[in-house]
């Protein structure tokens, strides 16, 4: 054995094991963080950035915005537009990620099924989220599966349109790419429930439904606020998505910040960078007040 | 109550089902494109079956390197993947004992990984731009022409991509590691201790057997997660790009069924590495199991 002999004989204090994984979270999140917000308040021209204090990105991403109301600003159009992606999204795997996790947690009975149903859910997850968006244009295009099928059945005469590069497209992409965020914490938390309370539930003359509501969703609530932070995050920050299934044409505040940085426009990026975030911790924030996350893992 | 199956079961079955499929539908069908003809188009009907577009991917698409992003991403998936367990390993060792400071590098960890991608790119792509500007400016008020003629920046695979890839991989390992250690059978270690064994031997004998498989699953996760992300690393990256980020520009500049070839090589290399790592992991078990020894048992 190479290690030296005291090592070996002492433990490592824990804050000395931590440390690599804390510097790098300080190195590469917590210090990011903080120059993002110094630098949104930067000026900057078409070449460069100029370290001086100055608010006008903020003005610049608020410009209008009261003045024009009740009209919807540039801004508040985009936010509105994320907004409802995220509602919609985030019902969508909340139901779908529920009653799926439902299924394999009470209905599916040998722990072998139970995992190997769930490394099912989970594999997709593990491959490319792009070419899983770009997967859905030969079934959805203009000319893709779904439109030809329904042609030659007759039950529509042009194709459809709307089934591709739009809101539709985009929604079912997020689903399908996230459902899963929500499917994991909802089965974990009902494979803690008790199984003697559904017993117990029974034995008082609780329907099933009765059993869902009033045992089964209460005690999974950890997992469902959990599974909804994650959705909504991603999907508040999504740039990628909306913009392959969107066909470039929706805008997103992901996209904003994206092409502003592409742009090299570091300052007016990064304040609406600060402007996410804080709407993100909002939502956050309101979700949290329902769970101590830690105690549920 | 437990016998026979209720209605309900064969509704929650079908909805299973149709998630599955809507999972794997589309997959299956770029798959099944990616062999198409010669002539084929990147619809259905297949016009022929044939190797042509993966012989077309082989050569390269255009002015973009595919294989030398391909070879970029294999590269930092696997730097991703021994950073994260050696790194999950020391700090999974130490939530165990409790430290001053573990529940705020804990939330610090959790929000790493609900912050949206973009802004964490964000912030790291400008921390390296500050970064090279300081150091340029540095070098030329000290008269360093050395440094201020080479130098041009930081950025990198290495530096901030990795860095990008981290703060999205390390987060993951930190809440499996909970699970794990939340359910792991500390006598085993208080037994090994009693019997005379030190804490390396007993890491080395003890925990890492049991937590063995776990191990891998995190190695998995580190490196699939590194393979496919684009989000994080957009910004990020430097001049030379990752697999994910090359693919994400052809997919508005390719226009024939190579793409979905070169979607089916990289679900592949998923899928090896993922089967390769379940495979590892049931065959630990197996070894476990077979050789007697009741550690496994800790996990069940």
């Amino acid at each position: 054995m190479t290690e030296p002999s005291r090592l070996s004989q002492q433990e490592i204090p824990a804050p000395l094991q931590a440390a690599p994984f804390a510097l790098i979270f300080l190195l590469f999140f917590l210090i990011p963080l903080g120059l993002t917000l110094m630098v949104s308040f930067w000026d900057y021209n078409e070449y460069q950035i100029l370290p001086a204090f100055t608010v006008r990105s903020y003005v610049e991403i608020f410009s209008g915005c009261l003045a024009k109301l009740p009209d919807l600003c540039v801004t508040f159009k985009t936010y509105l537009s994320t907004l409802k992606f995220c509602v919609i999204v985030w019902l969508a795997t909340l139901i779908i990620g529920f009653f799926v996790a439902y299924f394999l947690a009470f209905h599916v009975r040998s722990l072998t099924m139970q995992i190997t149903l769930f490394l099912v859910c989970t594999i997709p997850f593990w491959t490319s989220n792009i070419i899983r968006t770009i997967s859905w244009i030969p079934l959805l295009g203009r000319n893709g599966l779904l439109n030809a099928a329904l042609l030659k059945l007759g039950i529509i005469h042009a194709p459809i349109e709307w089934l591709i590069f739009s809101n539709f497209s985009v929604i079912l992409s997020l689903v399908q790419l996230y459902t899963l965020f929500m499917i994991v914490p909802v089965f974990n938390s009902m494979m803690r429930i008790d199984r003697s309370l559904l017993e117990a539930a029974y034995d008082a003359g609780a329907s099933g439904w009765q059993t869902l509501w009033n045992v089964i969703i209460p005690l999974s609530k950890p997992g469902l606020v959990i599974g909804s932070i994650f959705v909504v995050t991603i999907v508040m920050g999504d740039f990628v998505t909306v913009g392959v299934m969107g066909g470039q044409q929706i805008a997103s505040i992901g996209k904003v910040i994206n092409t502003q940085m592409n742009a090299l426009q570091f300052p007016p990026a990064a304040a609406n960078s600060v402007v996410l975030l804080i709407a993100v911790l909002l939502i956050i924030s309101a979700m949290t007040r329902l769970v101590d996350i830690r105690r549920e893992l | 109550m437990r016998s026979g199956r209720s209605p309900a079961f064969y509704w929650l079955a079908a909805l299973f089902a149709a998630f599955v499929l809507f999972l794997y539908g589309p997959m299956i069908t770029i798959v099944i494109l990616s062999f198409q003809g010669p002539e084929g188009g990147l619809t259905f009907p297949m016009n022929g079956v044939s190797l042509h577009w993966f012989s077309k991917l082989w050569q390269g698409l255009g002015v973009v390197d595919i294989w030398a992003a391909f070879g970029r991403s294999l590269r930092l998936g696997a730097v991703v993947m021994v950073l994260t367990v050696v790194l999950w390993l020391a700090d999974g060792l130490a939530y165990r004992k409790r430290f001053p400071g573990s529940d705020l590098l804990f939330y610090v960890v959790v929000a790493s990984l609900i912050v949206p991608s973009i802004v964490v790119s964000l912030g790291i792509g400008l921390e390296f731009r500050l970064f090279d500007d300081t150091v340029k400016s540095l070098a030329d008020s000290l008269g360093w022409s050395w440094l201020a003629d080479t130098y041009t920046t930081a950025m990198g695979l290495y530096t901030s991509a990795l860095a990008a890839h981290l703060t999205w991989t390390l987060p993951f390992g930190l809440l499996i590691m909970f699970a794990i250690f939340n359910r792991f059978d500390r006598r085993y270690e208080e037994a090994a201790r009693d019997l005379g064994a030190t804490p390396w031997k007993s890491f080395a004998h003890v925990v890492l057997p049991i937590i063995g498989p776990s191990v891998i699953g995190i190695g998995l996760f580190g490196f699939t997660l590194s393979w496919d992300e684009a989000a994080r690393s957009s910004q990020a990256i430097g001049d030379l790009n990752t697999l994910p980020l090359e693919l994400q520009g052809l997919t508005t500049t390719v226009t024939n069924p190579a793409i979905y070839a070169l979607g089916t090589v990289t679900t592949g290399v998923s899928f090896v590495v993922i089967f390769a790592s379940l495979g590892l992991i049931q065959f630990l078990r197996r070894r476990q199991a077979r050789h007697g020894s009741d550690a496994g048992q800790g996990l069940t």
